[in-house]
């Protein structure tokens, strides 16, 4: 089973690298959505780092969503799909290396350029951490939870319009814990709580989605 | 042994068949046949267990195919309608990566003779190729299939010259020669021997 993973994981990431626009595309978006803000405020540094976590959780999370409706849709396409249903592993287990690979692509970039964007908006250094751990923690949970988007639109018509309002309101936790983490830390009363939150997102989401993007593929291949 | 019960199957509303029941031996070989949207990869897709029957059960060896799950896959070949293939991977890569999700890892030498033997190149990007090779790139999977017992082929002839086709139709033979059973459809001329079921009827 490790061996079937292990090369989901890798055909994924040597797809994603072969089409070299699936791993621009998301960090552009990022970095040109989290560039407009300070253009459009002006030079007002305590308005930016007021603003700072929610604009930057909000970039990370609308591009962590950009690529989320090719991330079966492909593979359904071209019959790889039905491959993978009828494969050596369990479903479970190969939908969250599929999962894996899109964070890795989309997720983890945003995770890596965050203190860089940090300095846009007049981010203390010492918050820089913080920013990145929460997208770090974070980041992973909205690769899972979009998983079962994906899954569960698979093939219909209008798919990436019901994808956003079937998986937006599931990230808003996501969000108050990912931007809120940052803001507490800003505040000076420590980010723990927010991080542990999230931190416990991520292991129910690790745990239960995988199983969940099983069954929603299961139902939308018939 | 590969049995279907009692099969019933309905899609957009319309019965495409209902009744269906057969049982495939050791070394058999079954032709799905039946005019279009006749319901022929319906059946096979229910058959490898993509697709739900609306009645009747499909046994492996006895037991329900629904409760064996990878298990029963581990026996099988499934090859549908589209090639499973990926325009920017190549030949070798695409079948090294198939083997693998079936469980069934190959050396980079069983893939070389497996393409050589479809008369594929190894190194070329599937973007490059054209509909026919891209067909035997993925047909080439047939040649590595040992130990799976069922190969499902969907159309296996379909997009192939004269020469591709009787290389499939050699390893279609030379599987159910060693035991193994093949359902599949077609719409060109049937050259193998074997039982045929009619969905037109």
């Amino acid at each position: 089973m490790v061996d079937v993973l292990h090369c989901i994981l890798r055909r994924d990431l040597l797809l994603a690298l072969r089409r070299s626009s699936d791993v621009g595309t998301a960090l552009l978006f990022f970095v040109i959505v989290t560039t407009l803000f300070p253009l459009g405020i002006g030079a007002e540094p305590d308005l930016l780092r007021a603003i700072a976590p929610g604009a930057i959780w909000v970039a990370a999370l609308l591009s962590s969503m950009l690529s989320l409706g090719r991330l079966f849709a492909l593979d359904h396409a071209d019959g790889t799909l039905e491959q993978i249903l009828l494969g050596a592993a369990p479903l479970g287990a190969v939908v969250a290396a599929k999962a894996l690979a899109h964070w890795l692509v989309s997720g983890l970039p945003l995770v890596l350029i965050a203190p860089l964007i940090a300095l846009q908006y007049d981010l203390p250094a010492s918050l820089y951490g913080v920013l990145a751990l929460s997208l770090l923690l974070g980041t992973p949970v909205l690769s899972l939870i979009g998983a079962i988007g994906a899954a569960l639109t698979l093939g219909l018509r209008g798919g990436g319009v019901l994808l956003s309002l079937l998986v937006l309101p599931l990230y808003v936790p996501v969000l108050i814990m990912g931007a809120g983490g940052v803001e507490m830390a800003a505040a000076g009363m420590g980010a723990q709580g927010h991080l542990l939150l999230l931190a416990a997102m991520l292991v129910g989401a690790a745990a239960f989605a995988p199983w969940a993007i099983a069954a929603a593929l299961r139902i939308s291949i018939e | 042994m590969l049995e279907a019960a009692d099969l019933e199957c309905a899609r957009g509303g319309r019965i495409l068949f209902r009744g269906l029941s057969f049982a495939l031996k050791q070394g058999e070989l079954l032709r799905v046949a039946g005019g279009n949207g006749r319901g022929k990869t319906s059946l096979l897709r229910i058959l490898c267990g993509l697709l739900g029957a609306q009645a009747g059960e499909v046994r492996w060896n006895g037991s329900p195919i629904r409760s064996l799950g990878e298990e029963y896959a581990r026996h099988l070949v499934y090859l549908g309608h589209a090639p499973a293939v990926k325009d920017e991977l190549t030949t070798a890569e695409n079948l090294t990566i198939a083997c693998r999700i079936a469980g069934n890892a190959r050396t980079a030498g069983e893939i070389a003779q497996a393409l050589q033997r479809l008369d594929v190149p190894a190194t070329a990007f599937l973007k490059k190729l054209s509909q026919g090779q891209r067909r035997r790139a993925a047909l080439a999977r047939l040649a590595l299939s040992r130990p799976a017992a069922l190969w499902l082929l969907d159309e296996p002839l379909a997009a192939l010259d004269a020469q591709a086709a009787r290389l499939v139709e050699g390893l279609i033979s030379e599987h159910t020669g060693q035991g193994g059973m093949v359902v599949y459809t077609t719409h060109q001329e049937a050259r193998l021997e074997g039982r045929v079921i009619n969905l037109d009827g």
